[in-house]
Parts: C-alpha cells; structure tokens; sequence
C-alpha cells in the first residue's frame, strides 16, 4: 500500500476520534474517507462497520467484480464520472439516533429544511434518515414494532437480522449483475431493512430520506424489502443534494421479495442536484398472487439511469412500473421499467411519462420479457414523451422480447409538444404563460401523481411548477 | 365611452395576409351584440385578435378596453382585465378536471386583480359557486371531474365553454360560433346562459354564421361581417333579413368571402 493509500484509510481503521482525514473538508463529521477507491477503502469500511466475514468477502469479490466490467457504452455519458475524485465512507455522527432533537444543529436545520420532522408527525409510520453514507436517524411507530415489522437502517439490520439478510442480500441482484450494482455491494452503507411479517398491512407509508452534503460524495445506500404472506407496506424514498461545481455519485441497490398475496409499492421522489450522477439497481420478484408497483419520479440529477425492475415468479402476480421522468436544463433522464413475465397469468402494466425542457433529454428505455411457458400473460406498456421546446430531446427503447405465444401484450407510445393553440386556450383564462404550460404538464403526468398519497402528489407537482419555473438548480 | 371600443382595427397573419381590415366597434355591458357573416369572411380571426392570439398581428387600429389600449398585452393580461372568448373548437387537456382548471383560472384572474399577491378563493366559496352554476347551465356533475375537453362531445365542449364564462365573470364576452354543432336543446341551455349573464357587468359579442342562436340571443345590435370589415349595421330585425335574403344582398362589389376564417 502506497503511503497516500496509507493515509487515506488510516482514518478508518482507527478509534473515531482520528476520524478526520482531512479536517478543513470535514470539520464537521464524526469520521470522513479519503477520496478515491480500493481494496483497503472496503476492508476499512468493513472494519469500521464491524462487519461478519462473509460481508467483509462480498465487498472484495464485489469490488473485483467492478473492476473487471466495463462502463456501459449505452444509456448516458459515464465517462466523466472521476472515480478517483469520489469519497466512498462519510460518517457524519458518532452514533443513529431516534430523537430529532438529538442531531447535531447543523444536521437537523437540515432536516427542518427538508420538512422531515413534520411530515413524520403528519403522515408517516416510520422515518429512516441518512445523511451521506449513514442513516442519522430511525424511528418505526411502536404498534407497528408490536406486531413484529422491522424497519431498521441496513447496517444495524446486519447485525440484529444477520440470518435474513445473508439469506437475501445479492439474490435478487446479484453483486455482479452490472458494474454500478458491483460498486454498490463494494462499499455500501445505509439504506433501509423492512421485513412485514404475514398479514400486517401497514397503512401509512414509511419513508427514507436521503441526503448528499458533502461535495464529491459517493452515497451507497442497500436496501432490502421483505414483504411476507397477505402483507402489504408502502414505501417511499426521497433525495436531495446542494450543488456544487463538481461532480457527486449515487449507486444505490434496491432489493424487494414480495411473498404470496403480498402487496409491495416503492414510491421515488428523485430530486438530486444537477451534480449527482444517479445510477441506481432496482428489482423485486412477486410470487403467487402477490403485487408489486413502482413509481418513479425523477426531477434531479445529471445523470439517471434507472430502470425498476419486476419478475413475476408466481401465477397471477401483478407488475405495475410508473415512471415520471423530468429532464431539464443540463440533465439527462435514462428511466424505464422491466418487466419478466415468468409464471403463468401474470399481469403488467407499465406507464412512463418523460418531459423534456431547456435542452434536457428524457426518455423510456423498457423491458418487456415474457419466458416462454409464462401462458396467459397480459402486459400493456404505455410510453408518452412530452417535449417542451426546440432545444430538447426524448427517446424511446421499448424492448419486447416474447417467447410464449398466448399472451396479451399491448404498446403505445406517443411524442407531443405543448401546441400554441393549447397555450392560448389555457392563456385566455387569465393564466400566465408559465402557469399554463405547467398546467399542461402536471395534467400529462397525472395519471402518475394520482396515484401518490395527497402529500406526495402535493409535492411533485410542486417540484415540476419550480421545473418550470427554472428555478430548480 | 364605451367598456370596449374597437377602431379601424387590421389584423394580419404572420405572412402578411391582411384578414380583418378596419373595423370600428364599441360595445358596453348589458349590451348584445351579434356578429353575422359567411364563413371565411374573417369573423373568428377578429375573436381571437381581440383576445390576442399570438399568430395574428394588429397592423393598424385600436382596442381600448375600459379607457386603456390592450393590443400590447397578452391573452393573459386580457383575460385579467375582463376579457373571454368561448371557443369555437376549445382544446382538451389531459390530466387537469374541469374543477381544478377553473379553481386555477379564477385564482390567476384573483391574483392579477390582487396586485400580483396570490389571494386564493376559498374552497367552500369555489364548490358552492361551481354547483351553483352548474346546475343552473344543465352541466351534468360528473363533467367537473373529468379531464377539461377531453372526450367531451361538441355539446359538452360548449357547456363547459359558457360555465367557464359564468365562473369568470367577464366583462366582455366573445362567443365565437358557439352555436355550431349543437342540438336545440343544447343551444337553448347555452343561449339562456348568455341572456342570464349579460347585464350591468357584462357585455356579449356573438359571433355567428346562422341565425338560429338569435332566436334565443335577441341581439341590441347586428353587424354584418365581409371580406374582414362591417359592411351594414343595425338591430335584431337585420338578422332577419339576412336570413331571408342571404349575404348576397349585403356583400358590396369586389368584396369577396376573402381568405382565412
């Protein structure tokens, strides 16, 4: 090891209070890595989390993995992202806590800021907190831990749940299913753990909040869903970053097993600075009878690329892929969906709704794949891009790929630009020219919003009016 | 003086192509004004350069709406300032229901009328309002949940265009062949909807091609529109004879139907 390297992981393998490698930048975290990444940053970070031997194994093969893969040639331009220039661990406290108040001042402005505390007392039945690469805060509703849900932060699940876990983590997505799902099983931390045991309809939505602060970050959250027999929780996840000149990276993996009649929904709010590269791994097999549903809003970043993902493994089980995607000035959208029809009588329904202003390039890019053997599949896979100006792009890759015959597929795809007679019409109401072009826009992604809880549905549109306004970073 | 007084205006298209050309008009509350004429003769260009379409230029003339010229302002300041034009075909907008998108129009104009500070109108006010004026234009309740013109037949189009006008309570409204596609039952609904509205705080221009409306729209005024001017004026009785005799009669020499419409 080089002595850079050295110091780099130095900070990580001590007691806490030699945290700071670099005490200018991090003056205000419990502990901060060194940028760039190797096989010392990942056992440090596993030493520091204290992990078992086998998560310890899987970040190395994770991180060979990585190496060994190519960028990926399709989608967005990765080429600029500057691996070496990217911090992998941030620790930000010293230790989660379950009270606000107990945050450190500037962590909790922050918070504030975003309206998390509120929300949680208006709406939510637990919150998960993280703040660059930990989850700062955690608190499920004491009935819902009554009746056995866990909702914990990754990290401590390894430790309370290490069986379940190990049972799960990597299955659905294999460490080496792309390079950026490699680079996530190298050195994740954070995300969220849920198991809803059979039978708990949890009613109210538990949500994760994750935030970027420092410049250069790399967040790399885990999370995994469990959602037993007859159970059912919504899930939602929002995120955010200030900007800075230069580039941050989110890799995030996302695993979901939804079991017999179970129903799972995912709900993103995706709403990164226009310096965060998004590209995130995103899949959840539903058995028998069980549903699974995305909705997959994304405002912010530079770069996403994003495609949840659904294998229906069991008769009968439902697929339901809604994608929102908003490409403004300087972003780039990569969104879709893929659905696998596997079993027999499986049913999917994707519907993605991409926007495109300023120069932005939005667009779908879908899987339809249904096995051979999987008879009695229907699946309906609508696209509609909306192209707001000259400047701006949308394209659409809707792979269908059949390997049974009797099955129902449909597709339809549409590309629309807000028209002068639709402007002037709205215009002649008394509204501003702004106020009806984000008219028109809400009204185009509506078929999604409706689908979110009143707060969230509030908030997208909200965050799509600031798109409009360009007032969005 | 006049709420709203046209002078010699001129409206061309963005190639030149002068459509309307010179027409004086002044037109007050309580006042019903029909405009009659044969298709292309440029009556629905008039409409929309009146609500200020941004395709047709005023080249020449005036439009000065409660003693202040408005031919610089866009469709929005327009409508701010009591201007409406019912739409011969109105536009659909998928995703927004008829309540949300009048809930935001009436907001816009309450804004504009507010200094530019948003002033919201309250909920209740808004629903008891809206029932209100549905019931009373026949507007069927589960039109106010559904997508504003989306699938909506030509007799629901039009509905929905006068409840907007009651909603918004212009001062002057332009209704641009609102009659056309609708059965009688539809165009006694909207034509009781116009006769109910006009009064102290509205005027109405009705812009037609047939005379049916008129039986039950009894215009103050009638005027005659060819080759994009007012070629003769006067009261309910001139619709009359327009319809027994044809434009024909009225068309002087050399003025054609003309382009456009």
């Amino acid at each position: 090891m080089s002595t850079a390297e050295n110091d780099l992981v130095q900070g990580i393998r001590n007691e806490y209070k030699y945290g700071f490698s670099n005490p200018d930048e991090a003056k205000d975290y419990f502990f901060k890595s060194g940028r760039g990444l190797s096989h010392e940053v990942v056992e440090a970070i596993s030493q520091h989390k204290n992990e078992p031997e086998w998560m310890r194994a899987f970040r190395h093969k994770s991180l060979d993995y990585f190496y060994a893969r190519p960028l990926p040639t399709w989608g967005g331009n990765l080429a600029e992202i500057d691996f070496d220039n990217i911090y992998y661990y941030i620790r930000p406290t010293e230790k989660q806590v379950d009270r606000w108040e107990d945050l450190p001042a500037e962590i909790l402005d922050t918070w504030d800021k975003l309206g998390i505390p509120q929300a949680e007392k208006k709406y939510l039945a637990g919150v998960g907190a993280q703040y660059e690469s930990e989850v700062v805060y955690h608190k499920l509703q004491a009935d819902l831990e009554a009746k056995g849900v866990i909702f914990l932060d990754m990290d401590s699940a390894l430790r309370d749940h290490e069986d379940i876990v190990k049972q799960y983590m990597g299955t659905i997505i294999p460490q080496n299913d792309n390079k950026f799902a490699a680079l996530n099983s190298a050195v994740w931390s954070g995300g969220s753990f849920i198991y809803v045991p059979p039978g708990v309809s949890i009613e109210m939505p538990l949500q994760a909040y994750f935030r970027i602060n420092a410049e250069n970050m790399g967040q790399f959250e885990r999370t995994l869903i469990i959602v037993d027999e007859d159970a059912y929780v919504h899930y939602v996840e929002g995120c955010t970053a200030p900007i800075y000149s230069s580039d941050s990276l989110h890799s995030a993996v996302v695993e979901i097993v939804v079991k017999p009649r179970g129903r799972c929904r995912y709900t993103t709010i995706q709403n990164w600075s226009n310096n965060v590269y998004n590209l995130v791994t995103k899949r959840a097999v539903a058995y028998e009878d069980a549903t699974m549903e995305w909705v997959d809003g994304n405002l912010g970043s530079k770069l996403t690329m994003k495609y949840p993902a659904i294998w229906l493994m069991g008769e009968r089980a439902h697929g339901e892929v809604l994608s929102i995607a908003f490409a403004g000035k300087g972003q780039h959208q990569d969104a879709g969906g893929k659905v696998v029809h596997v079993a027999k009588n499986t049913t999917s329904v994707i519907t993605s709704k991409s926007i495109s202003k300023d120069g932005g390039r939005g667009g779908y890019r879908g899987l339809l794949e249904v096995a051979k053997g999987a008879s009695g599949s229907k699946s309906k896979v609508v696209c509609d891009a909306l192209i707001l100006d000259e400047d701006s792009r949308s394209d659409t890759y809707p792979y269908i790929d059949v390997k049974e015959n009797d099955v129902d597929l449909g597709h339809e795809a549409t590309v629309s630009k807000i028209g002068e007679e639709q402007l002037f019409y709205l215009m002649s109401r008394g509204l501003s020219e702004a106020e009806a072009s984000a008219m028109i826009v809400a009204g185009f992604v509506e078929p999604i919003t409706k689908e979110l809880p009143l707060e969230y549905a509030v908030e997208m549109n909200r965050l799509i009016q600031l798109q409009m306004e360009g007032s969005v970073g | 003086m006049a709420l709203l007084e046209i002078t010699n205006l001129h409206v061309a298209l963005e190639d030149g192509t002068e459509i309307v050309k010179g027409v004086d008009l002044a037109l007050d509350t309580n006042e019903k004004h029909a405009i009659m004429g044969p298709n292309g003769s440029g009556k629905s260009t008039f409409a929309y350069a009146l609500m200020g379409h941004p395709a047709y230029e005023i080249t020449e003339g005036d439009i000065v709406l409660d003693g202040e010229s408005i031919v610089e302002l866009g469709a929005d300041e327009r409508a701010q300032r009591g201007l409406f034009l019912a739409f011969q075909y109105p536009h659909a907008i998928p995703g927004v229901t008829v309540t949300s998108f009048l809930r935001s129009a009436i907001n816009a104009k309450r804004k504009a009328a507010n200094g530019g500070e948003e002033n919201p109108v309250a909920v209740k006010e808004f629903r008891t309002d809206l029932l209100a004026a549905m019931e009373h234009l026949k507007v069927p309740r589960e039109l106010a949940q559904r997508y504003l013109n989306d699938g909506f037949s030509g007799g629901e189009k039009k509905r929905v265009e006068i409840l907007q006008m009651a909603m918004l309570k212009p001062r002057i409204a332009i209704l641009d062949e609102t009659d056309s596609g609708l059965d009688i039952d539809a165009l006694r609904i909207v034509a009781e909807g116009v006769n109910a509205l006009v009064g102290a705080d509205m005027g109405a221009l009705v812009i037609t091609h047939y005379q049916r409306i008129l039986n039950y729209v009894t215009p103050d005024h009638v005027h005659v529109f060819a080759g994009g001017r007012i070629v003769a004026s006067g009261g309910a009785e001139l619709a009359h004879r327009l319809e027994a005799e044809g434009y024909e009669a009225f068309i002087p020499a050399g003025v054609g139907g003309g382009e456009g419409s």
